[in-house]
């Protein structure tokens, strides 16, 4: 890390993803090294004890994901990091913080399928491979200040929402450094759980209020709550009662999907009078925006819609942008999986061009420049 | 007139699932009469239980409690007391659980000697999924998946946990009440990584089928005959000890646990500064 200024830093966006977590009061890291992810680790095993935190290297990407858990149902916000290829073995986990409600934050690295190389591999992954119905919190970085400054928001959304967060980070941006600002305490704004206040007794654990969270206890506080992936009623208790369970998750999902306009972070750039738009996230927005950039300088309204958040899927904004455009680009590093998405929420309103890019690098602006020319 | 130990459920759990005579049943009973021996605050304890029969009894006590997860009691734990040191931890968990798809997690935690209570309740097969061979079903056996017999070896478990460096190691069967209440006190008491198998019967599906003992009487007998304790053993020929459940305390020693060397490297941090 090279000190630029009391604020500014240039910085490996691996170490701004740990710097973040400092600076939204992770307490407890749990991980297993993988490329690209490693230097996470590294960085937040040394800096956690500085703040009164804890780290341990598990033997596997699943101990890492149940040692955070643990950690947060004992009190402290808790995060894990990895690639790719780590994540796979993470899913079973994010179910479980899923069911139990309890606040984790993941940062995903993605990375090629058995290389190590730019990709968008687990846009799909992040949000639907946990078995069961859930919502997800998936945010999106395009540069390393993003980076830092989604990890504090992640771990401010678990915490308010109790549900994982995932911090889709990419192979480019972990192992890039950039310039970055650290946010000064008194700007950040950070959140944790809301904690029982009635008396043990009165206590009805997975019982919640309009915002559809129940405050949360932790293990030695005297509330005694059982956390279970089976399906449990209010008081947590383990039930056969289907109509119970389907309540459950109609809340769990729920809490979440009723604040997407709120949760979706997202920039327009050159949106106002477009007939055009590309709709980007992760690094693929930097290239979208200048080749946006020069579009205008030929004279064709093209716009971009960044989005900092592709989890939960703000379904209004796409139409709306569909409704006002003509066409809708999305370039991804992979495939094509996340137009899909975007296809549909779009109701055919406009064309949805997928730009795929599968040769682990981003797209240049000069070749969303010609898609948005229609040379493609 | 109540059992005494009911007070240590949460309120309306019963009935459990446990099959009538199940060792499961029994070792949640030695256990709740294990802490309030002790005098333990169950405010202050956490039980961790996984997925199959034994697994199950953390969902039933009154008390912090983790249900859910096949296997990944340790990783919960670790996360646990790295949080917070004053809590004890207790999990609860079949052979299945410890000894296949957490076996990794088990030699791990013994290594860091994390302060924790290991309760392994061994019924030698997944009972739960329908008496399927475990990685502690001995040679020979037939099983729903071994119907030709057992083609594999089990595991010894003390050993294995003694080798990756568990500090207290005991085994008792379901039919030593007395033993195995001590031995779960001792291994709470104990700071470090305490584990104690307690081979249990299962009159559905291993005593059953294996043994050819349906009734939960004669499946305790079996175990009562069966055992050998460490001193008993002293004056026998290896010969005489084959098949038999080698039962008392193996390890007893006293080593720094994971928490209390991390606690020792914030000292000597704050030293430093």
């Amino acid at each position: 890390m090279i000190c630029l200024s009391e604020d500014f830093q240039f910085i490996l966006g691996n170490h701004a993803v740990a710097e973040g977590a400092i600076a939204a009061g992770c307490k407890f890291f749990a991980g297993y090294p993988i490329t690209p992810a490693s230097e996470i680790a590294e960085r937040i095993s040394q800096r956690l004890p500085e703040v009164s935190g804890r780290f341990v290297q598990m033997e596997d990407e699943l101990g890492s994901i149940y040692a955070i858990i643990g950690a947060s149902l004992a009190g402290a916000k808790a995060m894990t990091a990895t690639a790719s290829a780590g994540f796979n073995y993470m899913q079973e986990g994010i179910g479980y913080s899923v069911a139990t409600e309890t606040p984790i934050v993941i940062v995903d690295v993605m990375r090629l399928r058995g290389a190590e190389q730019a990709t968008h591999a687990d846009v799909m992954q992040a949000r639907w491979s946990a078995s069961g119905d859930h919502e997800m919190i998936v945010l999106a970085p395009s540069s390393v200040q993003e980076l830092y400054d989604y990890t504090i928001e992640a771990f401010n959304l678990a915490e308010r929402y109790r549900n994982p967060v995932i911090v889709l980070s990419e192979m480019t941006l972990s192992l890039m450094r950039e310039k970055i600002r650290f946010r000064r305490p008194e700007e950040l704004r950070l959140f944790s759980r809301v904690r029982p206040t009635v008396p043990p007794e009165e206590l009805v654990p997975f019982e919640a209020g309009e915002d559809g969270v129940p405050p949360m206890a932790k293990f030695g506080d005297g509330y005694r709550v059982l956390y279970t992936l089976n399906p449990h009623d209010r008081r947590g208790m383990i039930t056969g009662d289907l109509d119970v369970y389907d309540d459950l998750y109609k809340r769990i999902t729920a809490k979440i999907r009723k604040d997407v306009d709120e949760i979706v972070i997202r920039q327009e750039f050159e949106m106002e009078d477009a007939e055009i738009a590309v709709v980007a996230y992760g690094s693929e927005a930097r290239s979208a925006r200048e080749a946006v950039r020069r579009a205008r300088m030929e004279g064709v309204r093209a716009g971009l819609l960044k989005l900092g958040t592709i989890w939960p899927f703000h379904d209004e904004l796409i139409r709306s942008v569909a409704e006002q455009v003509e066409k809708i680009i999305v370039p991804e590093m992979n495939l094509g999986k996340y137009v899909g998405e975007v296809r549909r929420a779009s109701d055919c309103l406009a064309d949805v061009v997928s730009l795929p890019l599968n040769k682990g690098r981003i797209h240049t602006s000069d070749e969303i420049l010609r898609a948005i020319r229609g040379e493609a | 007139m109540e059992h005494p130990n009911i007070r240590r459920l949460k309120h309306g759990v019963l009935p459990h699932m446990f099959c009538p005579g199940c060792a499961a049943g029994q070792i949640t009973n030695y256990f709740i009469y294990a802490v309030d021996q002790l005098g333990l605050d169950w405010d202050k304890l956490v039980a961790i239980g996984g997925v199959g029969c034994m697994s199950r009894a953390p969902a039933y006590l009154n008390a912090n409690a983790i249900h859910g997860i096949h296997g990944r009691n340790l990783p919960f734990a670790t996360g646990i007391k790295l949080t917070n040191p004053e809590l004890t931890v207790v999990i609860l968990m079949g052979d299945g659980g410890t000894a296949a798809i957490g076996g990794n997690h088990l030699i791990q935690a013994a290594r860091r000697n994390l302060d924790v209570t290991v309760i392994v309740n061994n019924n030698g097969s997944y009972a739960m999924t329908g008496g399927q061979v475990s990685p502690m079903t001995p040679s020979g056996a037939t099983t729903t998946t071994t119907t030709r017999g057992n083609l594999e070896r089990p595991f010894d478990l003390c050993k294995l946990v003694e080798a990756a460096g568990g500090t207290y190691i005991s085994r008792w069967t379901s039919a030593h009440p007395v033993q195995l209440i001590n031995s779960i006190k001792k291994g709470i008491r104990h700071r470090g990584f305490s584990f104690i198998e307690v081979v249990g019967q299962c009159p559905t599906q291993y005593g059953r089928y294996v043994l050819g003992l349906r009734d939960p009487v004669s499946n305790l007998r079996w175990l009562k005959e069966n055992s050998v304790t460490v001193k008993q053993a002293e004056g026998m020929a290896p010969e005489d000890l084959e098949g038999k459940i080698l039962v008392g305390d193996f390890v007893e020693k006293e080593l720094p646990t994971l928490e209390d060397r991390y606690l020792e490297m914030e000292r000597r941090m704050r030293e430093a500064r």
